[in-house]
């Protein structure tokens, strides 16, 4: 058995009675990661001679908080100064930041301890982790198949055990898909729960951080000491921190669950289906009840989302333009030349492909067609989950449709692809948190994921509910064999 | 045939903020290239911008004192293009919903007055500046997110006489705001001309060319001259105006095709996802307001009618808020108000011409200005010395009275004083004597030059011409 395989409070009451140090533990993630990466391909960057000299100082200087010495994988499109930060793409594969993202500030004073940075779908845009431009993870589950995306880095690392917990990014999906696919915790706050300064924008108006982890306790505690209005954001929201840990009673008595008809209709399979309606059984008997409700327009959410955030993504990867930093083309004849040049080679296909579809949605005679209806849309979606919450504590169903799929099975297929997010997609539209926890295996072998979805700025019964199905249920314990 | 000349004015004007609009690095001009900025203001990778209020107070404070409806809600909108200049690829300006609308600015052309009317007023970033150096080009951002308003003016302007006025008035309302220096020279403000022209009594607007690389008020009236020419002569000759960009040459003075613009670019505007709207509540519209100091026509009025100045006085001084500033502080410490003005209107604009100073950089004051123009008013001084007092209070300061004693510049009025001066005269210049005898009135004034000369200009000339006229009676 792993160290890793222990909650946070164990570990940190074995640093305390000294059956372990914080050179231990980070020692332990570069041994795992030494071991499986290979394999898992997780990690695009470590950073092993820092990580071990803050150990040292972590032990020295004792503990902080409840993640103080903890090791931490981080996503690659979140900038890390002095760490190589290449949003697994070609563009910014020599990017080395002078600057720390809000996030990371907030986990150094936490007092973990960054090991490196985790592959990711180029500039988040992907589902699979197969549109990186160094390499592809795998699933740990199997390797044949995708960890999921765009996090799967941030999700095979933790499933991997070569770290406890890592962050990741959620656009349209990207953590909870990938920590479904994985049989691990993901969970997408609210937006503007955690501050967006020092994320690699893909689509600002979705984009949010946070905590994949192997429980959900973790995960509450991760989300604790990342959340908070940030003045270098502005859209970040001034709520009050909350103990999202302190909220875990186990208790969901009366809890009242809305499950729409779309989230178990066409598309799901029928094992998801089932792991689903089983999750639904145990809640029942935690004294929780459940009724089938209506989401209207989330038919429509993977078509806004494709137009809002490619519109959104073509602005924000306008900047990537060879001129002051990053990959820059050579022999370019003119300036057009070295736009054209630079970002033909520096960007990959799928970035490409939505930076077409945005700067074609945006353009004048396409606007009101495309991004204004989009809007339009959105707004409809936000509003289908305001009323159905109005009566519900939370919404329940499964992160994906399908379990993970094999390696190069879809990657030439987009729309396939892109209908895979056609269960969190929504969440994002509507900013609301949504969470994924693993509710069973497909007959493959391969992890589900439960989505619980929450009021604005709900996390905390979000995180209730996922605790008591966790606590009454073993799937979480299930290890994959690496 | 007849045309009417059609013209709109897009001028920006950047604000004098301490910080940029969307970052924390100083706002200012002139520092060493690249070291005003910020990773924002470089556009890095995963940063966000934070709104300035001031600078939208500032555009507040603009577009309420040129008559602008202010907007209850306010937007953001990206602006995509791509340009070194631009290091986000994207403006953050304001398209659909900008701070104020609908306003307009009183001009007086020929004694008529007229109003223009200003479409809009919206704020944005300033791009950063490139410099080509033979093959290269350098990019320098200190000037990127500087906080800037655009202000455009509705096609009322008629004639290049017309926009020059213009260009005046809005610069000196906007200067006494004191949200911008309103600098030419520095960049601090910059006009683009659209300029067509119509049959009279068309209804229609012509197609129309825009004029950019105006760097003064001159080249603006003078680039617009040329092409309301030359749109003249193009259609006289049969010909057709072509919707096009044009730059106007200083050395020429003619205007030059720089593009022919096919349609309108497309910037994809769409509203900047990373900043949230402005609400401008009643209370914020109140604040603002408040702090508007008296603007040049209500000052211009106020001369007239308190201080009996003519109009042209009154106008000439109310141009310049330092100038009407210094105006009031002068008549204030003592100065006859028409005596000052002249003063303000005449040695002292000729004094900076010629030095290349601002007043600022002088040491003339209020004070011992009006101290000076006292001097002159009691017959102290002549004012031949006053011009020596001048030079010497604007140059080294210090109070007028001082050195008027210290450098025993006072005005001789005593008759006795000044007989000696004038027998001195006489007894030297015997032939003036006889020149004037003879009826040449000439003698008179060179006799009063070689007195004031003896006198070091201390002579009370009055008092010279009375006793000269006394005494060469006598010889």
């Amino acid at each position: 058995m792993s160290i890793f395989d222990h909650k946070l409070k164990e570990i940190q009451s074995m640093i305390e009675k000294k059956e372990v140090s914080v050179p231990d533990l980070v020692d332990e993630s570069f041994k795992r990661i030494a071991a499986v990466d290979g394999d898992v391909k997780a990690f695009i960057t470590l950073d092993e001679e820092n990580a071990r000299k803050k150990a040292e100082v972590a032990q020295s200087s004792g503990k902080a908080s409840i993640l103080s010495g903890i090791p931490i994988g981080v996503k690659d499109n979140i900038v890390t100064k002095g760490i190589r930060t290449t949003a697994a793409s070609q563009i910014l594969h020599n990017f080395d930041p002078i600057y720390d993202a809000t996030v990371v500030n907030k986990l150094r004073e936490a007092g973990t301890i960054t090991i490196g940075k985790l592959n990711m779908d180029e500039f988040a845009m992907g589902s699979s982790t197969e549109n990186s431009s160094f390499q592809k993870t795998r699933n740990p589950w199997n390797l044949d198949h995708v960890p999921g995306g765009s996090s799967g880095g941030s999700a095979a690392s933790v499933a991997a055990g070569e770290v406890p917990f890592s962050l990741g990014s959620d656009t349209g999906g990207s953590i909870r898909q990938p920590a479904s696919f994985c049989g691990v915790v993901g969970m997408k706050p609210t937006y503007g729960r955690v501050s967006r300064f020092g994320l690699i924008a893909f689509a600002s108006s979705l984009d949010q951080i946070g905590p994949i982890t192997r429980n959900v306790e973790d995960n509450a505690h991760l989300l604790e000491a990342i959340v908070g209005v940030d003045p270098q954001d502005t859209t970040s929201a001034n709520v009050p921190g909350e103990h999202f840990a302190a909220s875990l009673t186990g208790d969901i008595k009366g809890l009242r669950i809305a499950v729409p008809k779309e989230y178990l209709g066409e598309g799901v399979t029928e094992e998801v289906k089932q792991s689903v309606l089983a999750a639904l059984k145990v809640l029942e008997g935690l004294g929780a009840t459940w009724e089938e409700v209506s989401l209207p327009h989330s038919k429509y959410g993977v078509a806004t989302y494709y137009l809002l955030a490619s519109s959104e993504a073509s602005s924000n990867l306008a900047r990537f333009d060879g001129i002051r930093y990053g990959y820059r083309a050579e022999g370019a004849e003119n300036l057009i030349d070295l736009y054209k040049k630079t970002r033909a080679e520096g960007f990959g296909d799928e970035v490409k492909r939505r930076i077409m579809l945005g700067t074609f949605a945006l353009s004048s005679g396409y606007y009101d067609a495309y991004y204004k209806k989009a809007q339009q849309v959105r707004t409809l979606i936000k509003k289908d989950f305001e009323d159905v919450l109005e009566n519900y504590d939370v919404i329940i169903g499964p992160t994906t449709p399908t379990p993970a799929f094999k390696i190069g099975e879809i990657i030439d297929d987009p729309l396939t692809m892109y209908a895979n997010d056609i269960l969190t997609i929504p969440v994002n539209l509507a900013g609301v948190p949504g969470i994924s926890v693993p509710c069973g295996f497909a007959e493959n072998g391969l992890p589900l994921g439960l989505q619980i979805i929450g009021h604005h700025f709900d996390e905390k019964t979000v995180y209730r509910v996922a605790h008591a199905y966790e606590q009454a249920t073993d799937f979480h314990k299930e290890k994959p064999e690496l | 045939m007849q045309f009417e000349t059609v013209i709109g004015l897009e001028v920006h004007v950047e604000l004098k903020t301490n910080s940029k609009i969307f970052s924390s690095a100083p706002a200012h001009f002139g520092a060493e290239p690249n070291t005003n900025t910020t990773v924002i203001d470089l556009g890095y990778p995963g940063v966000l911008p934070v709104m300035n209020e001031k600078a939208v107070e500032y555009a507040m404070k603009a577009a309420m004192a040129i008559n602008c409806d202010i907007a209850e809600e306010s937007i953001w909108d990206r602006k995509n293009y791509f340009y070194p200049d631009n290091p986000k690829a994207y403006q953050v300006s304001q398209n659909d919903k900008p701070i104020g609308e609908h306003g307009w600015v009183e001009i007086e052309v020929n004694g008529e007055t007229k109003r223009i009317g200003i479409t809009r007023l919206h704020l944005e970033e300033d791009a950063g500046k490139l410099t080509h150096a033979g093959k290269h080009s350098l990019c320098d951002y200190n000037r990127q997110g500087t906080p800037l308003v655009e202000i455009v003016s509705e096609p009322d302007i008629r004639s290049p006489e017309e926009a020059y006025a213009f260009l005046e008035k809005l610069k000196a309302i906007i200067q006494y705001t004191e949200v911008s220096d309103c600098k030419m020279e520095e960049g601090s403000l910059r006009c683009d001309a659209n300029i067509s022209i119509r049959p009279f009594g068309q209804e229609e607007f012509g197609t129309r060319t825009e004029l950019k690389n105006l760097n003064s008020f001159n080249f603006v009236r003078k680039g617009l001259e040329y092409e309301e020419k030359r749109q003249a002569e193009v259609v006289s000759s049969g010909g057709k105006v072509e919707q096009e960009t044009r730059r106007f040459d200083e050395s020429t003075g003619k205007t030059i095709l720089m593009r022919v613009k096919e349609g309108s670019d497309d910037y994809r505007y769409f509203p900047e996802p990373d900043l949230l709207p402005v609400y401008i509540d009643d209370e914020w519209k109140e604040r603002v307001r408040s702090s508007i100091p008296e603007l040049p026509d209500a000052r211009k009025k106020r001369y007239m009618e308190e201080l009996g100045l003519p109009a042209h006085d009154a106008k000439v001084l109310t141009m310049s808020k330092e100038i009407a500033d210094f105006f009031e502080a002068t008549v204030e410490a003592g100065a006859a108000a028409k005596q000052a003005s002249n003063w303000l209107m005449g040695e002292v604009p000729a004094y900076l011409n010629a030095e290349s100073k601002e007043l600022a950089e002088t040491k003339l004051t209020p004070a011992n200005l009006a101290g000076m123009i006292k001097l002159l008013e009691e017959g102290t001084i002549s004012s031949k010395i006053a011009k020596t007092v001048f030079k010497e209070i604007i140059e080294n300061g210090g109070d007028a009275e001082a050195i008027v004693k210290e450098k025993g510049l006072v005005q001789i009025s005593d008759e006795s004083a000044l007989l000696k001066f004038v027998n001195d005269a006489l007894d030297a210049n015997p032939q003036s004597i006889a020149d004037f005898k003879e009826g040449k009135k000439k003698a008179i004034g060179f006799l009063v030059g070689q007195i004031m000369k003896a006198s070091k200009g201390q002579a009370n000339p009055q008092a010279i011409n009375k006793l000269l006229a006394e005494e060469i009676q006598k010889r």
